[in-house]
Protein backbone atom coordinates (compact mmCIF):
# COMPACT_ATOMS: atom_id res chain seq x y z
CA UNK A 1 0.00 0.00 0.00
CA UNK A 2 3.02 2.26 0.83
CA UNK A 3 3.42 1.70 -3.01
CA UNK A 4 0.63 4.23 -3.63
CA UNK A 5 1.95 6.98 -1.56
CA UNK A 6 1.83 10.19 -3.16
CA UNK A 7 4.93 10.67 -1.25
CA UNK A 8 8.66 9.04 -3.00
CA UNK A 9 9.41 6.55 -3.24
CA UNK A 10 5.48 6.01 -3.53
CA UNK A 11 3.78 6.67 -6.95
CA UNK A 12 0.76 7.99 -5.87
CA UNK A 13 2.17 11.66 -7.08
CA UNK A 14 2.77 10.02 -10.52
CA UNK A 15 -0.49 8.08 -10.99
CA UNK A 16 -2.41 11.31 -9.96
CA UNK A 17 -0.33 13.49 -12.71
CA UNK A 18 -1.17 10.89 -15.17
CA UNK A 19 -4.74 11.20 -14.12
CA UNK A 20 -4.50 15.01 -14.78
CA UNK A 21 -2.79 14.57 -17.72
CA UNK A 22 -5.90 12.33 -19.36
CA UNK A 23 -8.92 14.94 -18.22
CA UNK A 24 -7.14 17.89 -19.88
CA UNK A 25 -6.31 15.52 -23.11
CA UNK A 26 -9.93 14.35 -22.90
CA UNK A 27 -11.31 17.83 -21.78
CA UNK A 28 -9.93 19.30 -24.58
CA UNK A 29 -10.82 16.46 -27.05
CA UNK A 30 -14.42 16.91 -26.04
CA UNK A 31 -14.60 20.67 -26.46
CA UNK A 32 -12.45 20.59 -30.00
CA UNK A 33 -15.14 17.70 -30.77
CA UNK A 34 -17.84 19.59 -30.15
CA UNK A 35 -16.96 22.53 -32.04
CA UNK A 36 -16.35 20.64 -34.90
CA UNK A 37 -19.27 18.44 -34.24
CA UNK A 38 -21.91 21.72 -34.10
CA UNK A 39 -20.03 22.63 -37.25
CA UNK A 40 -20.30 19.86 -38.80
CA UNK A 41 -23.56 18.79 -38.12
CA UNK A 42 -24.61 22.37 -39.42
CA UNK A 43 -22.86 21.43 -42.51
CA UNK A 44 -24.67 18.24 -43.25
CA UNK A 45 -27.94 19.72 -42.66
CA UNK A 46 -27.97 22.93 -44.46
CA UNK A 47 -24.71 22.97 -46.05
CA UNK A 48 -24.14 22.87 -49.82
CA UNK A 49 -23.25 19.70 -52.13
CA UNK A 50 -19.51 19.94 -51.84
CA UNK A 51 -19.67 20.95 -47.94
CA UNK A 52 -21.80 17.87 -47.50
CA UNK A 53 -19.97 15.80 -49.75
CA UNK A 54 -16.13 16.60 -47.65
CA UNK A 55 -18.13 16.00 -44.23
CA UNK A 56 -19.33 13.01 -45.52
CA UNK A 57 -15.65 11.54 -46.52
CA UNK A 58 -14.27 13.40 -43.03
CA UNK A 59 -17.38 11.24 -40.96
CA UNK A 60 -16.58 8.24 -42.57
CA UNK A 61 -12.90 7.92 -42.90
CA UNK A 62 -12.91 8.86 -39.58
CA UNK A 63 -15.40 6.50 -38.11
CA UNK A 64 -14.01 3.47 -40.52
CA UNK A 65 -9.92 3.60 -39.34
CA UNK A 66 -9.48 2.14 -35.97
CA UNK A 67 -8.08 5.18 -33.60
CA UNK A 68 -4.89 4.07 -32.69
CA UNK A 69 -4.00 3.46 -36.12
CA UNK A 70 -5.12 7.29 -36.74
CA UNK A 71 -3.53 8.73 -33.42
CA UNK A 72 -0.35 7.07 -34.91
CA UNK A 73 -1.13 8.40 -38.56
CA UNK A 74 -1.78 11.81 -37.35
CA UNK A 75 0.67 12.24 -34.57
CA UNK A 76 3.76 11.20 -36.71
CA UNK A 77 2.61 12.60 -39.68
CA UNK A 78 0.63 15.27 -38.69
CA UNK A 79 4.17 16.65 -36.95
CA UNK A 80 5.95 15.69 -39.39
CA UNK A 81 3.91 17.27 -42.15
CA UNK A 82 3.61 20.69 -39.83
CA UNK A 83 7.37 20.34 -39.77
CA UNK A 84 7.57 20.04 -43.05
CA UNK A 85 5.74 22.88 -44.13
CA UNK A 86 7.64 25.02 -41.71
CA UNK A 87 10.58 24.09 -43.13
CA UNK A 88 9.42 24.92 -46.72
CA UNK A 89 7.99 28.42 -45.50
CA UNK A 90 12.01 28.95 -44.02
CA UNK A 91 10.29 28.65 -40.40
CA UNK A 92 11.96 26.87 -37.34
CA UNK A 93 11.02 23.97 -36.63
CA UNK A 94 8.85 22.90 -33.25
CA UNK A 95 8.28 20.67 -31.08
CA UNK A 96 5.00 19.89 -30.76
CA UNK A 97 3.73 19.17 -27.53
CA UNK A 98 2.62 15.88 -26.42
CA UNK A 99 -0.75 17.86 -25.07
CA UNK A 100 -1.57 19.81 -28.08
CA UNK A 101 -0.91 17.06 -30.46
CA UNK A 102 -3.57 14.56 -28.15
CA UNK A 103 -5.98 17.34 -28.05
CA UNK A 104 -5.55 17.78 -31.59
CA UNK A 105 -5.41 14.24 -32.83
CA UNK A 106 -8.83 12.92 -29.94
CA UNK A 107 -10.73 16.18 -30.96
CA UNK A 108 -10.49 15.72 -34.53
CA UNK A 109 -11.80 11.83 -34.02
CA UNK A 110 -14.53 12.87 -31.57
CA UNK A 111 -15.56 15.63 -33.62
CA UNK A 112 -16.84 13.05 -36.62
CA UNK A 113 -18.93 10.96 -33.89
CA UNK A 114 -20.00 13.90 -32.33
CA UNK A 115 -21.11 15.48 -36.01
CA UNK A 116 -23.65 13.13 -36.42
CA UNK A 117 -24.88 12.67 -32.27
CA UNK A 118 -25.63 16.52 -32.95
CA UNK A 119 -27.12 15.93 -36.63
CA UNK A 120 -29.59 13.36 -34.92
CA UNK A 121 -30.23 15.79 -32.53
CA UNK A 122 -31.28 18.84 -34.71
CA UNK A 123 -33.76 16.04 -36.54
CA UNK A 124 -34.94 15.86 -33.59
CA UNK A 125 -36.22 19.46 -32.57
CA UNK A 126 -39.66 20.13 -33.68
CA UNK A 127 -39.34 22.24 -36.79
CA UNK A 128 -42.19 24.31 -35.47
CA UNK A 129 -39.54 25.11 -33.16
CA UNK A 130 -37.35 26.93 -35.79
CA UNK A 131 -39.77 27.89 -37.91
CA UNK A 132 -41.29 29.86 -35.26
CA UNK A 133 -38.45 31.52 -34.69
CA UNK A 134 -37.98 32.39 -38.81
CA UNK A 135 -41.50 33.50 -38.58
CA UNK A 136 -40.32 36.11 -35.94
CA UNK A 137 -37.30 37.62 -37.99
CA UNK A 138 -34.60 35.54 -35.83
CA UNK A 139 -31.51 36.25 -37.72
CA UNK A 140 -29.45 33.09 -38.01
CA UNK A 141 -26.69 33.39 -35.53
CA UNK A 142 -29.05 34.27 -32.95
CA UNK A 143 -32.02 31.60 -33.90
CA UNK A 144 -28.60 29.18 -33.49
CA UNK A 145 -28.11 30.27 -29.86
CA UNK A 146 -30.90 30.86 -28.59
CA UNK A 147 -33.22 28.75 -30.11
CA UNK A 148 -31.63 25.43 -31.99
CA UNK A 149 -28.73 24.81 -29.19
CA UNK A 150 -30.69 24.75 -26.22
CA UNK A 151 -33.39 22.63 -27.83
CA UNK A 152 -31.78 20.16 -28.89
CA UNK A 153 -29.66 19.69 -26.22
CA UNK A 154 -31.89 17.68 -24.30
CA UNK A 155 -31.85 15.04 -27.72
CA UNK A 156 -27.82 15.31 -28.10
CA UNK A 157 -26.49 14.48 -24.27
CA UNK A 158 -27.58 11.08 -23.83
CA UNK A 159 -24.84 11.03 -27.23
CA UNK A 160 -22.34 13.37 -25.74
CA UNK A 161 -21.96 11.84 -22.57
CA UNK A 162 -20.79 8.47 -23.96
CA UNK A 163 -18.61 10.58 -26.12
CA UNK A 164 -16.89 12.29 -22.90
CA UNK A 165 -16.36 8.91 -21.44
CA UNK A 166 -15.40 7.27 -24.25
CA UNK A 167 -12.74 10.03 -24.30
CA UNK A 168 -11.96 9.64 -21.10
CA UNK A 169 -10.74 6.31 -21.51
CA UNK A 170 -8.91 6.82 -25.48
CA UNK A 171 -6.66 9.03 -23.52
CA UNK A 172 -5.08 5.46 -22.52
CA UNK A 173 -3.95 5.42 -26.40
CA UNK A 174 -2.15 8.30 -26.69
CA UNK A 175 0.23 6.19 -24.43
CA UNK A 176 1.72 4.65 -27.98
CA UNK A 177 3.04 8.09 -28.97
CA UNK A 178 5.06 8.00 -25.38
CA UNK A 179 2.32 10.77 -23.59
CA UNK A 180 2.44 10.28 -20.12
CA UNK A 181 -1.02 9.71 -18.97
CA UNK A 182 -2.19 7.80 -16.98
CA UNK A 183 -2.13 4.04 -18.58
CA UNK A 184 1.32 4.43 -19.44
CA UNK A 185 2.11 6.06 -15.76
CA UNK A 186 0.60 2.78 -14.23
CA UNK A 187 2.45 0.45 -16.93
CA UNK A 188 5.75 1.93 -15.59
CA UNK A 189 5.27 1.93 -12.10
CA UNK A 190 4.39 -1.46 -12.48
CA UNK A 191 7.51 -2.06 -14.39
CA UNK A 192 9.80 -0.55 -12.04
CA UNK A 193 8.41 -2.41 -8.61
CA UNK A 194 6.39 -5.33 -10.18
CA UNK A 195 3.22 -4.40 -7.94
CA UNK A 196 0.97 -4.79 -11.99
CA UNK A 197 -2.18 -5.66 -9.74
CA UNK A 198 -1.86 -3.04 -7.11
CA UNK A 199 -1.33 -0.53 -9.77
CA UNK A 200 -3.40 -1.43 -12.31
CA UNK A 201 -6.22 -1.99 -9.71
CA UNK A 202 -5.17 1.54 -8.48
CA UNK A 203 -5.86 2.90 -11.93
CA UNK A 204 -8.81 1.03 -12.27
CA UNK A 205 -10.20 2.61 -9.47
CA UNK A 206 -9.56 5.99 -10.93
CA UNK A 207 -10.68 5.61 -14.29
CA UNK A 208 -13.88 4.72 -12.24
CA UNK A 209 -14.30 7.36 -9.94
CA UNK A 210 -13.83 9.83 -13.46
CA UNK A 211 -16.99 7.76 -15.32
CA UNK A 212 -18.95 8.33 -11.77
CA UNK A 213 -18.12 12.25 -10.76
CA UNK A 214 -19.08 12.54 -14.51
CA UNK A 215 -22.36 10.36 -14.56
CA UNK A 216 -22.88 12.96 -11.41
CA UNK A 217 -22.36 16.01 -13.45
CA UNK A 218 -24.05 15.27 -17.11
CA UNK A 219 -27.20 14.11 -15.07
CA UNK A 220 -27.35 17.48 -13.60
CA UNK A 221 -26.86 18.96 -17.19
CA UNK A 222 -29.23 17.16 -18.63
CA UNK A 223 -31.85 17.61 -16.05
CA UNK A 224 -31.12 21.36 -16.44
CA UNK A 225 -31.65 20.79 -20.27
CA UNK A 226 -35.32 19.08 -19.96
CA UNK A 227 -36.10 21.24 -18.00
CA UNK A 228 -39.17 22.28 -20.09
CA UNK A 229 -39.93 18.56 -20.85
CA UNK A 230 -42.35 16.12 -18.27
CA UNK A 231 -40.71 13.16 -17.14
CA UNK A 232 -41.27 10.05 -19.45
CA UNK A 233 -42.31 8.39 -16.57
CA UNK A 234 -45.76 10.63 -15.95
CA UNK A 235 -46.30 9.35 -19.85
CA UNK A 236 -46.69 5.90 -18.79
CA UNK B 1 -61.19 45.85 -52.88
CA UNK B 2 -62.59 48.95 -51.54
CA UNK B 3 -63.94 49.12 -48.29
CA UNK B 4 -66.92 50.76 -49.03
CA UNK B 5 -68.05 47.01 -49.91
CA UNK B 6 -67.32 46.09 -46.25
CA UNK B 7 -70.81 45.99 -44.21
CA UNK B 8 -71.66 48.80 -41.77
CA UNK B 9 -68.46 48.42 -39.29
CA UNK B 10 -68.18 46.45 -36.91
CA UNK B 11 -64.44 47.11 -36.78
CA UNK B 12 -62.68 50.43 -37.40
CA UNK B 13 -61.30 49.53 -40.70
CA UNK B 14 -62.04 52.71 -43.03
CA UNK B 15 -61.92 54.01 -46.65
CA UNK B 16 -58.55 54.84 -47.29
CA UNK B 17 -56.77 53.34 -44.71
CA UNK B 18 -52.82 52.34 -45.20
CA UNK B 19 -52.81 48.78 -47.29
CA UNK B 20 -50.68 46.56 -44.90
CA UNK B 21 -50.55 43.74 -46.74
CA UNK B 22 -50.63 43.36 -50.56
CA UNK B 23 -50.24 40.49 -52.48
CA UNK B 24 -50.19 40.48 -56.17
CA UNK B 25 -50.72 37.82 -58.66
CA UNK B 26 -48.86 34.69 -56.71
CA UNK B 27 -48.32 31.56 -58.13
CA UNK B 28 -46.68 28.89 -55.76
CA UNK B 29 -45.14 25.64 -56.98
CA UNK B 30 -43.90 22.33 -55.41
CA UNK B 31 -42.19 20.32 -57.41
CA UNK B 32 -44.98 19.78 -60.00
CA UNK B 33 -47.50 21.12 -57.52
CA UNK B 34 -48.98 23.87 -58.51
CA UNK B 35 -50.45 24.99 -55.21
CA UNK B 36 -51.56 28.83 -56.25
CA UNK B 37 -52.17 29.45 -59.16
CA UNK B 38 -52.45 33.27 -58.94
CA UNK B 39 -53.98 34.96 -56.53
CA UNK B 40 -54.19 38.62 -55.18
CA UNK B 41 -55.40 39.83 -51.52
CA UNK B 42 -55.15 43.34 -49.96
CA UNK B 43 -55.12 43.96 -46.30
CA UNK B 44 -55.77 47.65 -45.17
CA UNK B 45 -55.60 48.66 -41.53
CA UNK B 46 -58.01 47.24 -39.23
CA UNK B 47 -59.47 44.64 -41.60
CA UNK B 48 -59.69 41.17 -40.76
CA UNK B 49 -59.24 39.20 -43.77
CA UNK B 50 -60.41 35.31 -43.65
CA UNK B 51 -59.46 32.97 -45.89
CA UNK B 52 -61.70 29.82 -46.06
CA UNK B 53 -61.51 27.04 -48.33
CA UNK B 54 -61.04 23.01 -48.42
CA UNK B 55 -58.07 20.76 -47.52
CA UNK B 56 -55.34 21.55 -50.13
CA UNK B 57 -57.10 24.71 -51.93
CA UNK B 58 -53.57 26.52 -50.64
CA UNK B 59 -55.03 28.83 -47.82
CA UNK B 60 -52.11 27.99 -45.62
CA UNK B 61 -49.45 28.40 -48.23
CA UNK B 62 -51.12 31.72 -49.10
CA UNK B 63 -50.58 32.92 -45.45
CA UNK B 64 -47.22 31.31 -45.41
CA UNK B 65 -46.21 32.92 -48.25
CA UNK B 66 -47.09 36.51 -46.82
CA UNK B 67 -43.70 36.30 -44.44
CA UNK B 68 -41.65 34.13 -46.92
CA UNK B 69 -41.88 31.01 -44.49
CA UNK B 70 -42.88 29.78 -48.01
CA UNK B 71 -40.62 31.31 -50.87
CA UNK B 72 -43.65 32.48 -53.59
CA UNK B 73 -42.24 31.05 -56.79
CA UNK B 74 -43.72 34.53 -58.41
CA UNK B 75 -45.95 37.48 -57.46
CA UNK B 76 -45.55 40.09 -55.97
CA UNK B 77 -45.81 40.80 -51.50
CA UNK B 78 -46.00 44.11 -50.07
CA UNK B 79 -46.22 44.23 -46.71
CA UNK B 80 -46.38 47.94 -45.33
CA UNK B 81 -45.95 49.68 -48.90
CA UNK B 82 -42.72 47.91 -48.71
CA UNK B 83 -42.22 45.07 -51.72
CA UNK B 84 -40.26 41.88 -50.53
CA UNK B 85 -37.10 41.84 -52.92
CA UNK B 86 -36.98 38.04 -54.60
CA UNK B 87 -34.85 36.38 -56.74
CA UNK B 88 -33.80 33.16 -57.90
CA UNK B 89 -31.13 31.28 -56.68
CA UNK B 90 -28.31 28.74 -58.44
CA UNK B 91 -30.86 26.29 -58.68
CA UNK B 92 -33.81 28.44 -59.73
CA UNK B 93 -36.26 28.57 -57.09
CA UNK B 94 -37.08 32.28 -55.69
CA UNK B 95 -35.64 33.21 -52.39
CA UNK B 96 -35.70 36.57 -51.09
CA UNK B 97 -32.70 38.89 -52.03
CA UNK B 98 -32.05 40.71 -49.00
CA UNK B 99 -31.99 38.51 -45.72
CA UNK B 100 -32.24 41.18 -43.01
CA UNK B 101 -35.19 42.89 -45.52
CA UNK B 102 -36.82 39.68 -44.85
CA UNK B 103 -36.49 39.74 -41.05
CA UNK B 104 -37.31 43.37 -40.68
CA UNK B 105 -40.34 42.53 -42.32
CA UNK B 106 -41.18 39.45 -40.35
CA UNK B 107 -40.51 41.22 -36.87
CA UNK B 108 -43.88 43.19 -37.73
CA UNK B 109 -45.98 40.16 -38.71
CA UNK B 110 -47.44 38.10 -35.87
CA UNK B 111 -47.60 34.95 -36.79
CA UNK B 112 -49.59 32.23 -34.51
CA UNK B 113 -49.24 28.48 -36.07
CA UNK B 114 -51.65 25.60 -35.95
CA UNK B 115 -49.62 23.91 -33.47
CA UNK B 116 -48.64 26.92 -31.24
CA UNK B 117 -44.86 26.31 -32.12
CA UNK B 118 -43.90 27.57 -28.12
CA UNK B 119 -40.55 27.09 -27.58
CA UNK B 120 -40.34 24.44 -25.15
CA UNK B 121 -37.42 24.98 -23.18
CA UNK B 122 -38.27 28.40 -22.15
CA UNK B 123 -41.23 29.67 -19.49
CA UNK B 124 -44.32 31.21 -21.04
CA UNK B 125 -42.58 34.73 -20.19
CA UNK B 126 -39.46 33.77 -21.50
CA UNK B 127 -41.61 32.88 -24.89
CA UNK B 128 -42.98 36.07 -24.66
CA UNK B 129 -39.90 38.46 -24.46
CA UNK B 130 -37.69 36.26 -26.49
CA UNK B 131 -38.40 38.32 -29.28
CA UNK B 132 -38.67 41.89 -27.76
CA UNK B 133 -35.67 41.38 -26.08
CA UNK B 134 -33.13 39.87 -28.82
CA UNK B 135 -34.41 40.43 -31.78
CA UNK B 136 -36.31 43.96 -31.29
CA UNK B 137 -33.62 45.30 -28.84
CA UNK B 138 -36.31 46.15 -25.73
CA UNK B 139 -34.89 46.51 -22.97
CA UNK B 140 -35.49 43.64 -20.20
CA UNK B 141 -37.48 45.06 -17.77
CA UNK B 142 -39.44 46.45 -19.75
CA UNK B 143 -40.17 43.45 -22.12
CA UNK B 144 -41.07 41.21 -18.71
CA UNK B 145 -43.53 43.95 -17.53
CA UNK B 146 -45.45 44.42 -20.76
CA UNK B 147 -45.36 40.55 -21.38
CA UNK B 148 -46.95 40.31 -18.03
CA UNK B 149 -50.06 42.53 -19.08
CA UNK B 150 -50.12 40.05 -22.40
CA UNK B 151 -50.24 37.07 -20.13
CA UNK B 152 -52.82 38.31 -18.38
CA UNK B 153 -54.84 39.57 -20.58
CA UNK B 154 -55.20 36.40 -22.48
CA UNK B 155 -56.08 34.96 -18.56
CA UNK B 156 -52.57 33.08 -17.95
CA UNK B 157 -50.94 35.62 -15.29
CA UNK B 158 -50.52 32.75 -12.59
CA UNK B 159 -48.97 30.40 -15.19
CA UNK B 160 -46.11 33.12 -16.33
CA UNK B 161 -43.29 30.64 -14.94
CA UNK B 162 -44.50 27.20 -16.08
CA UNK B 163 -43.49 25.31 -19.16
CA UNK B 164 -45.34 24.89 -22.28
CA UNK B 165 -45.61 21.06 -21.91
CA UNK B 166 -47.33 21.59 -18.99
CA UNK B 167 -50.20 23.23 -20.53
CA UNK B 168 -53.58 22.62 -22.14
CA UNK B 169 -53.20 22.97 -25.93
CA UNK B 170 -55.84 26.21 -25.37
CA UNK B 171 -53.24 27.38 -22.87
CA UNK B 172 -50.20 27.17 -25.24
CA UNK B 173 -52.13 28.59 -28.59
CA UNK B 174 -53.47 32.05 -25.64
CA UNK B 175 -49.68 32.15 -25.06
CA UNK B 176 -48.53 32.07 -28.29
CA UNK B 177 -51.17 34.81 -29.15
CA UNK B 178 -49.84 36.65 -26.09
CA UNK B 179 -46.00 36.11 -28.11
CA UNK B 180 -47.15 37.41 -31.17
CA UNK B 181 -48.59 40.46 -29.81
CA UNK B 182 -45.45 41.38 -28.16
CA UNK B 183 -43.53 42.32 -31.35
CA UNK B 184 -46.42 44.99 -31.73
CA UNK B 185 -47.30 43.52 -34.96
CA UNK B 186 -48.66 45.71 -37.69
CA UNK B 187 -50.50 42.74 -38.78
CA UNK B 188 -51.67 39.64 -37.54
CA UNK B 189 -51.02 36.06 -39.33
CA UNK B 190 -53.55 33.35 -38.09
CA UNK B 191 -52.98 29.59 -39.59
CA UNK B 192 -55.51 27.34 -38.48
CA UNK B 193 -55.38 28.99 -35.17
CA UNK B 194 -57.30 26.51 -33.30
CA UNK B 195 -57.31 22.95 -35.88
CA UNK B 196 -55.02 21.46 -33.69
CA UNK B 197 -57.39 21.57 -30.40
CA UNK B 198 -59.93 19.50 -28.32
CA UNK B 199 -63.37 21.28 -29.11
CA UNK B 200 -63.78 22.34 -26.17
CA UNK B 201 -60.60 24.38 -25.96
CA UNK B 202 -61.29 26.44 -29.36
CA UNK B 203 -63.69 28.77 -27.34
CA UNK B 204 -61.32 30.10 -25.14
CA UNK B 205 -59.02 30.50 -28.43
CA UNK B 206 -61.95 32.01 -30.43
CA UNK B 207 -62.39 34.70 -27.87
CA UNK B 208 -59.15 35.76 -27.32
CA UNK B 209 -58.79 36.39 -31.35
CA UNK B 210 -62.40 37.91 -31.77
CA UNK B 211 -61.54 40.40 -28.79
CA UNK B 212 -58.41 41.46 -31.07
CA UNK B 213 -60.69 41.95 -33.97
CA UNK B 214 -63.35 43.94 -32.21
CA UNK B 215 -60.12 46.25 -30.94
CA UNK B 216 -59.50 47.19 -34.58
CA UNK B 217 -56.30 45.23 -34.85
CA UNK B 218 -55.31 44.01 -39.04
CA UNK B 219 -55.58 40.31 -39.04
CA UNK B 220 -55.59 37.53 -42.00
CA UNK B 221 -56.66 34.57 -40.37
CA UNK B 222 -57.08 31.03 -42.12
CA UNK B 223 -59.55 29.44 -40.62
CA UNK B 224 -62.02 26.67 -40.68
CA UNK B 225 -64.53 28.06 -38.10
CA UNK B 226 -66.69 29.33 -40.60
CA UNK B 227 -69.25 30.86 -37.94
CA UNK B 228 -66.15 32.39 -36.53
CA UNK B 229 -65.06 33.80 -39.86
CA UNK B 230 -68.34 35.18 -40.20
CA UNK B 231 -68.54 37.29 -36.58
CA UNK B 232 -65.65 39.03 -37.01
CA UNK B 233 -64.55 39.04 -40.73
CA UNK B 234 -64.68 42.27 -42.55
CA UNK B 235 -63.73 40.26 -45.58
CA UNK B 236 -63.91 36.45 -46.42
CA UNK B 237 -62.07 34.88 -49.52
CA UNK B 238 -62.80 31.55 -50.83
CA UNK B 239 -59.75 29.74 -51.92
CA UNK B 240 -60.50 26.72 -54.07
CA UNK B 241 -57.55 24.69 -56.30
CA UNK B 242 -55.14 27.39 -55.86
CA UNK B 243 -57.54 30.34 -57.05
CA UNK B 244 -59.99 33.15 -55.76
CA UNK B 245 -62.97 31.49 -56.33
CA UNK B 246 -65.35 33.78 -54.46
CA UNK B 247 -64.29 36.59 -52.18
CA UNK B 248 -66.65 39.69 -50.35
CA UNK B 249 -67.83 40.44 -47.25
CA UNK B 250 -69.05 37.75 -44.81
CA UNK B 251 -72.84 38.37 -44.93
CA UNK B 252 -72.71 38.29 -48.83
CA UNK B 253 -70.31 35.11 -48.99
CA UNK B 254 -72.11 33.06 -46.24
CA UNK B 255 -75.68 34.89 -46.90
CA UNK B 256 -75.87 34.67 -50.53
CA UNK B 257 -73.06 32.85 -52.23
CA UNK B 258 -72.56 32.93 -55.67
CA UNK B 259 -70.45 29.75 -57.02
CA UNK B 260 -71.71 26.33 -57.39
CA UNK B 261 -68.05 25.65 -55.52
CA UNK B 262 -68.94 27.72 -52.36
CA UNK B 263 -72.43 26.69 -51.82
CA UNK B 264 -71.21 23.07 -51.98
CA UNK B 265 -68.68 24.03 -49.49
CA UNK B 266 -70.48 25.97 -47.14
CA UNK B 267 -73.52 23.68 -47.32
CA UNK B 268 -70.91 20.74 -46.53
CA UNK B 269 -69.27 22.35 -43.32
CA UNK B 270 -72.21 23.62 -42.02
Amino acid sequence: MELLSPYPPGWGEALLIGLLHSLEIALGATCLGLLIGTAGAFGKLYGGPVVRDLLAVYTTVVRAVPELVLILLLYYAGTDLINQLLAALGYQLIDISGLAAGIAVLGFVQGAYSTEVIRGAILAVPQGQIEAARAYGMPPGLMLRRITLPAMLPFALPGLANLWLIATKDTALLAVVGFKELALTTRQAGGVTKAYLTFFLAAGVLYLIVSLVSNFLIGRVEARARRGMPSIKDAR
Amino acid sequence: MASATAPALKHTAQDGAAEAIHVENLHKKFGQLHVLKGVSLSARDGEVIAIIGGSGSGKSTLLRCINCLENPTSGIIRVNGEEIKLKADSHGHTVPADRRQIERIRSKLGMVFQNFNLWSHMTLIENVIEVPVHVLGVKRDEAIAQAEKLLARVGLAEKRDVYPAYLSGGQQQRAAIARALAINPRVMLFDEPTSALDPELVGEVLKVIGDLAREGRTMVLVTHEMKFAREVATHVVYLYNGLVEEEGPPEQIFGAPKSERLKQFIRNIG
